[in-house]
Order: structure tokens, then C-alpha cells, then sequence
């Protein structure tokens, strides 16, 4: 999906340059106390500078006039860029949804075409191969693949039976499915993806509404000090102050960077949870990510890869390695499941690869009875493998070793597998959950970070004990049934700490409602993805991780802003206030306060005024990919942030005027 | 610097932090309703008050309750002490009989003293009855201060997750285990320094020369006490402490500086216990403590390096102890003017118009941040508001909610806090706006240049600040600056108390969320910086733009041995 974002971006100019000029709309501004502010600003002093035609200072006016109008458009641009990004993931979607009729199916057993639009919760339609499904629903007869590439962009057909959940705008690769539809037209999960992503939707987050209150008083505060300075100012007589050069301080000092950037963080923070392929159903959700203190985690598909693999041959005393890996190897060759795959691989990584194209023999395939699998070679010779307890049953006088290898096994969290040869005991294969790559890493940023993990696996407690510990998670519960897993959510709850889970099965379904973030995978049951606040569409229970991540990120990048913006104001002071009363005979000592010596006191006005402006569009990539960051305390993360965004937000517009002021020097301007 | 200057400063600073722990942790014991020594003596006393006014020791108010029984109890006050003010002609213990006081005066009067500012637009001693002084000015002296402590009380409950109490009961013990005793303590301390406590009349005496004086005096020790301890400042004479009848010498002097601070500084030490949080108390201790070293450093050492202009006409090596007392040095001079303006008490021992422009930057830090320690309660609820501002501004930067207390910061909380923020600026500058561009207000300058404007713009500050201190130079008895700072003295005090009261109700009603490494610590030395550093940026971009063209224009002026352009 983030390939198609990306090469869909070339069509959505036009559109940004519409909707940049759309939102200088005093209507829409108005949302935006700081850049209101900012439009009114430049209104007046575009009135102003018609008003001065051919008075002395109009070329100043008309100067602070078009960065003005620079500042606004830079603003708007900044809000319209983000927003793009959503639409054209939107506009990817809805050229999916270009469906239209469905085969509606009467009580009677008929059928009949209708729009897709028609069909409501309750009805029944029938898919033929081909077709694609018109809405969300259930199937309540038949079996078919489905692909579901449209929304998860995952090309693999996904096998779908009775009870499963199908999407609408997935289309059917085979056979035929008889679906209940399960929501109303305007509800299906293809029509929340496309408002959330678009942004339609978008509601602001608390701590987005908090922090607009605060920029809003903030703004309050400047343009009261402005206001009262001018009746201050004239103390000093009728004309110690300029109207343009008033606004511009204004502008200078309301938080125009964060202001203008503040909607496209968070337009961009739901943005990218989409590109990892989590649709999150409200904004309010990912910013909670943020704030997550326990992680529940399922330990299978989540920690582990989901199955048991290979990892150990153990051959009896007197029985050399390579026997028992080449009867081993030679007992899985039919067995397709992962761990017979497993055996395999292990096995040919000691004996070496072998020719396969020779008829070794007759398979004997798994049965639930015989608890084993195996092989009868042509030779005569009969290879088994199963389980400890099954095998030992086939030979008399088995080896003591045998159940003490099992043990020593079965107490290391694995499954001993036993394998004989006619009616010699080879040895043990030991069968180990196999912890994901880099979760242990992972698991130990979060633990920096605050975060707790807990592991929740329907094993026993040894067994989960030694995942447990293989991964890295702070707790674990064993045994764990559904309700368990609602009473630990609620129990971290109840001391104050927000959580977030996965889960995929009806039954995970009010564990999912009752958790902070509830990430649903959208393999599951409907009834998880209803419960559920984020759904992960590649349905890969780790992704809750990344949204965790990108909900902090979305914070931070919104402090990291805001403290920028702020800190910026001193330098703008350092520029305009010594520059704004030079011609006041009583403040002319106020150079001294020019520390940047800027050459002119309109250049240094409009320096300052230059930078305001140009520090938004520099900015927009920070606001769009979010400020970089590393897993740490929040102690250290604190430092590091107020070094790169308050310290250096003091020094870099100091730097910056300076520099503008020179390169306005070659033109002359001041 | 002279090692008397060292003493004073190491005695005052050292006194202040030592008793910070023992007084704090007596005052959370009054407060919760724990056992301490007065309990015998005063208990069933205050049972009888308590069942008088039909209130319980333990009743709770919510914030709307106790914001309305604060605000319409200070009113009360007012209306009385106007009418007793308005009536002091045919009122008892008047043996100078002076007059009724004129409406604006009494107005002025009336709500400086009960919104604790004792901003004074008459002179005690030719103005005020013996009943003025004693039962209207030294009454509302000790309830005012009790007033605001008792809502700083309400407040630092809130955040410890206890309910807030109930303002009649709590004002009522600040003034019995707090104020009195203290009280008592202090002017004894003063009266046997040489300080008058009598209600005889006025002395009149023939002098040296030959000329005859009139000495006023009265019961100036036990005034003296209150007047400092509650960080009242309103002087028994007009000369305040650099009266030798209120302050008559270097120890005195320094008795009063530290009688300022004591409840102040124990009040941040209070917060601690009562909250649990020590650290972030010593934290914030150090945080108020810094600017306090800054505002006495330089107040310090522009004035011991003498005036610019007099230094070019060869003076070298001269002070500037112009509106100084001799008695009390420029070292004792400077840390009791600190205090003043840290604390919020607003009495003198020096002319502060006298001061070097850079000097008085120190006077106008004060004002403006309004919690380097401040007055008890309120400046803690001043720092608690700056807190809250800081940690929502940069705490983002960790990648949560923001939390304060364990509790999130949401919204409300910020939009009342920013408010409370808002206001002590806006009164300010709107204020001098005002007199500035209004014939009426400039008809009270008495200075041209930079100084005069700046000398408005002490006025409205001291009374936003519920400072009380004047600099001079200016008429504040015009009826337009009665009224005016009238008006601003009250908004300055009670709409950012109520609204702090409102976001601790709001914070109380929170879910606690336990702490984890990834949650912002506040009480280290790190956030201590960054909280210097908030404070400082946010003040500086309220006011850089006045402070320019007043005081640092003067001062550059100065430099060039120039005085008004």
C-alpha cells in the first residue's frame, strides 16, 4: 500500500494547489485561532499598503504584505499535503469498491441482481467465482478462496468457510459462498477505511483539543502584548509605532510553525498507521497507543512464529547422530506440516542433502490414534516418529535414556518427539517454540520506555515459563483462558495503567473492547474486528508494536513542535524590538539590544518575518514522517528532545535572521 | 562585599531553608488534622467557632463552593472596612481625630488590604485612627493572608487525592497555629528590639534644634509582625520599614526579611509532605530559590557598583545609596528588598525609585513571576500553574500524555491553567495601557522618560501582584489610579486562585496513573532547569516589550549618561 501512496502522489498536485488556496477561507481558518490571527494580520496590512500608495514606506508594506500572504499559504499547503497523502490511499480503495450489483438471495431460494448499495444487515446474497463481494458479511454456506489483496494487499487467496468474515471489495477466486450481510450501507469496513484515511472523519484527538486550548490562549497572550504595547509605545509619542511592523511582531510571536502544522501531524500520525497496514478507527486510538503501560501478547503468532520447530536431535547412547537424523529426515519427508518441514531441514543440515527422486517407500501419514507418522520403507524396514509415550509401546525393554531425554526436554518448555527404526530407539527430536526474530530487542526498548509486556499462552507454566524468558517479556500467564485474559486487562486497569492487546477469535472479542488498544486481526471473527479499536489487515498480531511506536512518535513530534515554535520567539525579539523604535529619539539606545547587528531596521523586520514564514515548509517533512526517535526513559528522551528542539530552537533563528538579512543585503532590501 | 553583607545574607538564607522542613511538615499536620503541640490550648476554642459558623472540622466544599465562600468572604471584608473607613471620624480610638477617608481612597483602601496587596495611596500616620489601623488594617492582615493560604491549602489537597476541605475551618486554623503564635513570637522579638507597641497618643517633641516634632507611634510591633509574616507590606507610617520606628535596626531588619519568608518557603516544603513528593518540593524550592539569588544579585551589585553618571564625573567607588538607610547597608538593604518582591509583602526599607534601572528589573522579575516563592499559598499555586505549563509543553517530548501528579493532563486542566496564566499579564499591560494613553493617568507622573513609564507600569504590576510596594514618583492617590488598581488588585487575586481551585478539582476527579520509566520525571535536577528555563522564556515574551522601553531604555540611556533621550 505504501508503493501505491507513493506513485499516486504525482496526480494529487492540482489538488493539494485547490485545497491550499480553499483553506485560506476565513470560514475554514477560523478552526485555527493562530493562523486566524495571522489572516487578519495580513488583511490589515494589505489594506494598509493600498492605502499608502506612494507614501514612503508602501514598498515595506507591500513586503510584509507577500510573506505574509507566504506564511498563510505555507500553512494552508502544509494541512493540504498531509491530507492528499490520505486521499490518494483513499482513492486507491474506493477504485476497489467499484462494484455495483450483488445477487441478493430471496427466502424462496431465488435470486435476483440488486446494488450493492441496497443490501442491508440480514440479507443473504450468493457469490459465484468471479465476482466481487459487495459488502461485509459472514458465510453461512460454502467454502471458496478469496483474495483479499484489495485491502491487505497480501496477493496469497485466504481460504474462507462457514462462519468466517468476508469484506466487501475482496473478490471470490473459487467455488461459491452463500453470505449474511452484517452491517448497512455507509458502515462497511471499506467505507470507515476511506473516511478514516481521507481524513473526512477525522475528529481531534484530547490531547490535540489540549494543545489547541493552549496555542489559543497563547495566541491570546501575544496579541494582547502587541495590542497594549502600541498606547505604551506612543508614551514616547503619537507616531513611536507602525501598524505593519506591529502585525509583523505579531506574527512573529503567535506559534505559527506549530499552528500551521499541528492538523497535518495528526492527519500524518493516522497516516502512517495505515502504511503498516493498521486501520485505525479513530485518531483518538493511535494517540492512546502512545500512552500504553501494559502489553498483553498472545504468546503464539505473536512471540512465537506459531509453530514448534526443530532444533535438537538427541540419539540414544550407542546410536550415532546421523542415524537418527537420516530416520528422521526419512520419517518427515511426506509430513508437509512446519514441523515435519523442520525436521527435514534440521536433518539435512547434518547428513547433507539427499536425491529425492528415488522411491523410498510408503508414507504413513499421522492419525490422532497412533499419536505417530512415519514411513515403510521398500527395503522392509518400518521408520516411526510420535510421541514419547507411543513409541516407547512398540519396543520391549525400552532404553531409560529415553524417557530421561524426553523429560530433560519437556522441562526446557519443548515437545520430545521419539523415533524408531523397527524396533531400535534412536533418540529424541526435540521440538521448540521459536521465538520471532528481534522481538527480545524490541521487548527490551519497550521495557526502557516504561512499557510492560505480558505474555499470554494456553501452555503450561514451564513451558511458558522458558518463552517466557527466551523473549524477554516482564510477565507471563499460563493456562491463560479468555476471561483470564479480561480480568489481568482489567486488574492493570484497575492500578491505573492503560493496555493494548490482540486477539483474532470471537472469544477475544470483550478482552478487545475492554482494552485501551485493541488490535484485531482482520483474519479474525467480525465480532473481534467490531470489538476491536485498530485492525491489522496484514493480520500479524506483532504489528501492535509499530502502533505503539507511532503513537508516541505522533506525541512527541507534536511536543517537539510546539517547543520549537516557542523558543523561536526570542530570537524574533532580539531582531524586531530593537528595530521597531528606531525612530523613537528616547529608544534609539535599544541597538544595542541588536546583538545579530542586522543592517536596517526594516530588513531586520522582515528577517525575522522571512524566517517565521520559512521554517513552516522546512518543517513539513518532520511533521509528515514524524520526529525521529529512539527507545529510552523518558528522562533521557526528555533531554535529548529539549536539546534539539528548545536549545537549538533558540540558536537556529538566530542563525537564520542573520543569514536571511545578509542575502536581503544583496538585493539591496536591507 | 562586606562580611556583614555575607552574614545577613548566609543568617537569612539559612534560616529560611532550615526552618522550611519543621515549619512544612507542622503546617501538613494542621491541615490533615493530626495532633500538634497547640491542640490543648487552642482546640476547644476554635470547636466553639467552628460550631458558631455550623461548620464541621473535617467538611469538604467543592471547588465552585469554596471559590464562592473565598470570593464573598474577602467581599464582606471589603464592604466593612470600606464603611469603617468611610466612618473612622465618629469611630473610637481616634485621638489625632483624623478624617473620614474620601470614596476612592476608601475603595482603594478596602480592597488592597483584603486581596492582601496593602498597596497604600495614604500615608499611615497622618491618615489612619488607632481603630483604622488596628481593627480594620491589622484585622484583614491576618485573615487575608489566611485566606490565601487556605485556598493554597484546598489546592495542594486536591493534588495529594484528599478532597479539599472546607475554607471557613482551614482559614480559620492558619490563623490560630499560624499567624498568631508566630505572631506573638515575632513582635515580642521586635518590642524588645526597641520597636513601640502602645496605644498612647502621638508624642510630641521638642528636637535638638529647637524645633518641635510630632512622633507617631502606636501598636506598631504587633503591626510589624503580621505585616510581614502574612506578606501583607502595608507599613504602619509611610516610610514603611525604613521607618526606624518600624525597623530600627540591622537586626530588626533582618528579623522582618525572615519573617516574610517563613510560611512562603515552608508552604513548597508543605506540598512535599503532603503529597508525598519531597523531592519535587526541594525541586521546586531550588527552582524559586534560583530566581531569588538572581533578583539579590542583581539588585546587589548595580546598586554597589555605583550610578554611571556620577562615576563619569570622577566618583569612582561609590555606591548608589541614594534612598538607602545607612543602618541597614546595601547588603541588608538589598536581601530585605528581595524578600519584599519575592514574597509578595510590598513593605520598604528603601526608596525604590532611587534604584539603578537594572535594579530594578530585580523588582519587576519579582512581580511579574509572582511565585519566587510568593505569598504563602498563592505563589505556590503561581508555580504549581508554571509546573503544569511546562510539563504539557515540553512533556509531549517523551511520547505521553502528558502527566502531572500522576494524573493526565488533559484539555480542561491546560485551558483553565493557561487562563490563570493570562490574567496577571493582561491586568498589567492593559492597565498601563490605559493610564498611558488616558490624560487622567498621565496627570499622576511626576517623571519624564523611560523612568515615568516605568513608574506606571510598578504601579499596575504591585497591584496585579498583590505586591503592594510602590515605586514612586507617581500620584497613586489621583482617583484614577485609586480605582484602577483598585480594580486590578481584586481580578489579580481571586480569578487565577479560583481557577487553579477548579483544575485541582478537575485533577482530583483523574484516574492515577502509576509511574514508569517512561513516565516524565519532574523532580529532578533536569526538569528543574527546563522548568527555569519555561518560566524565564514565557515571562520574557510576555514582557520583553515594555521591560525595553522602560527600564533597559534607561538603563542604556544611563550608559550613555543621558537620562530621558
Amino acid at each position: 500500500m505504501a508503493q501505491q501512496t507513493t506513485t499516486a502522489r504525482g496526480q494529487y498536485r492540482g489538488l493539494i494547489l485547490k485545497s491550499t488556496l480553499t483553506k485560506l477561507s476565513p470560514h475554514e481558518l477560523i478552526h485555527n485561532p493562530v493562523m486566524f490571527v495571522v489572516e487578519i494580520g495580513t488583511a490589515v496590512v494589505i489594506w494598509l499598503a493600498i492605502r499608502a500608495h506612494g507614501a514612503a514606506t508602501v514598498r515595506y508594506d507591500w513586503l510584509v504584505a507577500v510573506i505574509l500572504i507566504f506564511t498563510l499559504l505555507f500553512a494552508t499547503f502544509a494541512e493540504a499535503y498531509a491530507e492528499a497523502r490520505g486521499r490518494a490511499q483513499a482513492d486507491f480503495l474506493r477504485r476497489t469498491k467499484s462494484f455495483t450489483k450483488a445477487r441478493l438471495l430471496d427466502p424462496s431460494g431465488a435470486t435476483r441482481l440488486v446494488d450493492a448499495t441496497e443490501l442491508r444487515r440480514g440479507d443473504r446474497v450468493v457469490i459465484e467465482v468471479g465476482d466481487i463481494i459487495a459488502s461485509d458479511g459472514r458465510v453461512i454456506n460454502g467454502v471458496g478462496s478469496v483474495d483479499e489483496s484489495a485491502i491487505t494487499g497480501e496477493s496469497a487467496p485466504v481460504l474462507k468457510t462457514r462462519d468466517d468474515a468476508v469484506t466487501g471489495g475482496t473478490t471470490l477466486l473459487s467455488d461459491r459462498l452463500i453470505v449474511e450481510i452484517t452491517v448497512n450501507p455507509g458502515e462497511t469496513f471499506m467505507d470507515r477505511m476511506i473516511a478514516l484515511v481521507e481524513g473526512a472523519k477525522r475528529q481531534k484527538t484530547p490531547n490535540e483539543i489540549a494543545l489547541s486550548a493552549l496555542l489559543g490562549v497563547l495566541t491570546l497572550i501575544f496579541v494582547m502584548v502587541v495590542v497594549t504595547l502600541v498606547p505604551i509605545a506612543r508614551y514616547y509619542g503619537p507616531h513611536a509605532t507602525n501598524t505593519t511592523t506591529m502585525i509583523a511582531l505579531l506574527v512573529c510571536l503567535v506559534p505559527t510553525t506549530i499552528g500551521s502544522l499541528l492538523s497535518a501531524i495528526g492527519i500524518a500520525g493516522m497516516n502512517r498507521v495505515s502504511l503498516v497496514s493498521v486501520i485505525a478507527k479513530s485518531g483518538r486510538a493511535v494517540e492512546a497507543a502512545g500512552d500504553i503501560d501494559t502489553l498483553i501478547l498472545d504468546k503464539t503468532g505473536t512471540i512465537t512464529v506459531g509453530n514448534r520447530m526443530a532444533t535438537e536431535f538427541l540419539p540414544l547412547p550407542g546410536i550415532a547422530l546421523e542415524d537418527l537424523a537420516e530416520a528422521a529426515w526419512l520419517s518427515s519427508l511426506a509430513d508437509t506440516t512446519p514441523e515435519g518441514r523442520s525436521v527435514v531441514e534440521l536433518a539435512q543440515s547434518i547428513i547433507g542433502p539427499r536425491d529425492l527422486s528415488l522411491d523410498l517407500g510408503e508414507p504413513v501419514p499421522f492419525s490422532a490414534h497412533t499419536r505417530m507418522s512415519g514411513i515403510d520403507l521398500t527395503s522392509g524396514t518400518k521408520i516411526r516418529k510420535g510421541a514419547v509415550s507411543a513409541i516407547r509401546d512398540l519396543v520391549e525393554n525400552p532404553a531409560p535414556e529415553l524417557q530421561e531425554y524426553a523429560d530433560a526436554v519437556s522441562s526446557d518448555g519443548g515437545t520430545p518427539l521419539a523415533v524408531v527404526r523397527d524396533t531400535t530407539l534412536l533418540g529424541v527430536i526435540r521440538l521448540k517454540d521459536v521465538v520471532k526474530s528481534g522481538l527480545k530487542e524490541r521487548f527490551s526498548e519497550f521495557r526502557a520506555m516504561g512499557i510492560r509486556t505480558v505474555m499470554a499462552t494456553g501452555d503450561n507454566a514451564i513451558t511458558a515459563s522458558v518463552i517466557a524468558a527466551e523473549a524477554g517479556v516482564d510477565d507471563f500467564i499460563a493456562e491463560a483462558k479468555p476471561e483470564d485474559k479480561i480480568a489481568l486487562i482489567q486488574a492493570e486497569q484497575a492500578k491505573g495503567r492503560l493496555v493494548a492487546m490482540t486477539g483474532d477469535g470471537t472469544n477475544d472479542a470483550p478482552a478487545l473492547a475492554q482494552a485501551d488498544v485493541g488490535l484485531a486481526m482482520n483474519s479474525g471473527t467480525m465480532a473481534a474486528k467490531e470489538a476491536g479499536n485498530m485492525i491489522d489487515l496484514e493480520s500479524n498480531p506483532t504489528k501492535l508494536l509499530d502502533v505503539v511506536m507511532i503513537g508516541k512518535q505522533l506525541l512527541i513530534t507534536r511536543g517537539a513542535l510546539t517547543t520549537f515554535s516557542i523558543s523561536n520567539d526570542v530570537a524574533k525579539y532580539f531582531a524586531i524590538v530593537p528595530a521597531m523604535f528606531a525612530a523613537v529619539p528616547a529608544l534609539r539606545v535599544l541597538r544595542a539590544l541588536n546583538i545579530m547587528h542586522l543592517k536596517t531596521p526594516h530588513g531586520a523586520i522582515l528577517s525575522a518575518l522571512i524566517f517565521n514564514a520559512l521554517i513552516i515548509p522546512a518543517l513539513i517533512p518532520f511533521a509528515i514522517r514524524g520526529v525521529r526517535y529512539r527507545a529510552e526513559s523518558a528522562d533521557r528522551m526528555l533531554m535529548r528532545n529539549i536539546f534539539n528542539w528548545g536549545v537549538l530552537g533558540v540558536i537556529v533563528p538566530f542563525v537564520g535572521i542573520w543569514g536571511i538579512d545578509h542575502v536581503l543585503g544583496l538585493f539591496g532590501l536591507a | 562585599m562586606s562580611i556583614q553583607t555575607i552574614a545577613t545574607w548566609i543568617v537569612v538564607i539559612g534560616v529560611l531553608v532550615l526552618l522550611a522542613k519543621p515549619l512544612g511538615t507542622y503546617v501538613v499536620r494542621v491541615f490533615t488534622h493530626q495532633p500538634t503541640i497547640l491542640d490543648r490550648p487552642l482546640h476547644a476554642v476554635e470547636d466553639k467557632f467552628f460550631h458558631f459558623m455550623g461548620v464541621s472540622r473535617e467538611s469538604n466544599m467543592t471547588a465552585l463552593e469554596y471559590g464562592v465562600a473565598f470570593v464573598l468572604t474577602n467581599m464582606g471584608w471589603a464592604l466593612l472596612a470600606y464603611a469603617a473607613l468611610r466612618l473612622q471620624g465618629i469611630l473610637p480610638f481616634n485621638p489625632e481625630h483624623f478624617k473620614d477617608l474620601s470614596p476612592g481612597l476608601a475603595f482603594n483602601t478596602a480592597m488592597s488590604f483584603v486581596t492582601n496587596t496593602n498597596w497604600q495611596a495614604y500615608g499611615g500616620g497622618h491618615t489612619m485612627s488607632y481603630f483604622s489601623q488596628f481593627a480594620v488594617l491589622s484585622y484583614l492582615q491576618f485573615v487575608t493572608p489566611a485566606a490565601g493560604g487556605a485556598a493554597g491549602i484546598a489546592f495542594i489537597r486536591a493534588l495529594s487525592g484528599r478532597k479539599l476541605g472546607n475554607f471557613f475551618v482551614q482559614m480559620t486554623l492558619f490563623v490560630t497555629r499560624l499567624l498568631l503564635p508566630l505572631s506573638i513570637i515575632v513582635a515580642l522579638l521586635l518590642v524588645a528590639l526597641g520597636v513601640p507597641e502602645t496605644l498612647g497618643a502621638y508624642l510630641h517633641v521638642h528636637t535638638i534644634t529647637g524645633q518641635s516634632q510630632l512622633v507617631p507611634r502606636g501598636p506598631i510591633a504587633s503591626f510589624e509582625a503580621i505585616e510581614h509574616l502574612g506578606q501583607n507590606g502595608g507599613g504602619y507610617t509611610n516610610a514603611n520599614s525604613a521607618n526606624p520606628l518600624e525597623n530600627p535596626t540591622a537586626l530588626t531588619n533582618v528579623i522582618e526579611t525572615i519573617a516574610m519568608g517563613l510560611i512562603p518557603v515552608a508552604f513548597f516544603y508543605a506540598f512535599g509532605v503532603m503529597t508525598g513528593k519531597r523531592r519535587l518540593a526541594w525541586t521546586l524550592i531550588g527552582v524559586a530559590g534560583t530566581f531569588y539569588l538572581v533578583m539579590l544579585a542583581l539588585i546587589y551589585f548595580p546598586e554597589a557598583a555605583g550610578n554611571p553618571i556620577v562615576n563619569a564625573l570622577g566618583l569612582h567607588g561609590t555606591a548608589n545609596m541614594v534612598g538607602k538607610e545607612l543602618r541597614f547597608g546595601l547588603g541588608g538593604t538589598a536581601i530585605f528588598e528581595t524578600s519584599t518582591m519575592a514574597f509578595t509583602t510590598g513593605s520598604v526599607a528603601s526608596a525604590h525609585d532611587s534604584y539603578l534601572p537594572l535594579s530594578s528589573l530585580a523588582f519587576f522579575l519579582g512581580m511579574f513571576l509572582n511565585m519566587v516563592f510568593g505569598g504563602k499559598g498563592v505563589g505556590l499555586l503561581n508555580m504549581l500553574m508554571f509546573v503544569i505549563l511546562t510539563i504539557f509543553l515540553t512533556g509531549l517530548m517523551v511520547g505521553r500524555t502528558p502527566e502531572f501528579m500522576g494524573k493526565k493532563l488533559e484539555a480542561k486542566e491546560v485551558s483553565l491553567t493557561a487562563v490563570a496564566f493570562l490574567i496577571h499579564p493582561f491586568l498589567i499591560l492593559a492597565g498601563t495601557a490605559i493610564a498611558v494613553a488616558t490624560p487622567a493617568g498621565l496627570a499622576g507622573l511626576f517623571n519624564p522618560g523611560p523612568h515615568g513609564l516605568s513608574e506606571i507600569l510598578y504601579a499596575f504590576t504591585s497591584g496585579a501582584a498583590n505586591n503592594g510596594s510602590a515605586f514612586g514618583g507617581l500620584n497613586a492617590a489621583l482617583p484614577f489610579y485609586e480605582v484602577a488598581i483598585g480594580i486590578v488588585m481584586v481580578l489579580g487575586r481571586y480569578a487565577s486562585v479560583v481557577a487553579m481551585l477548579f483544575v485541582g478539582q478537575s485533577l482530583l476527579a483523574k484516574r492515577t496513573v502509576p509511574e514508569s520509566s517512561g513516565t516524565l520525571k519532574v523532580d529532578t535536577p533536569v526538569f528543574g532547569t527546563i522548568l527555569w528555563g519555561s518560566i524565564v522564556i514565557l515571562n520574557a515574551l510576555t514582557f520583553f516589550p515594555v521591560m525595553a522601553i522602560g527600564p533597559i531604555a534607561e538603563q542604556y540611556l544611563m550608559l550613555a549618561h543621558r537620562l530621558i533621550g
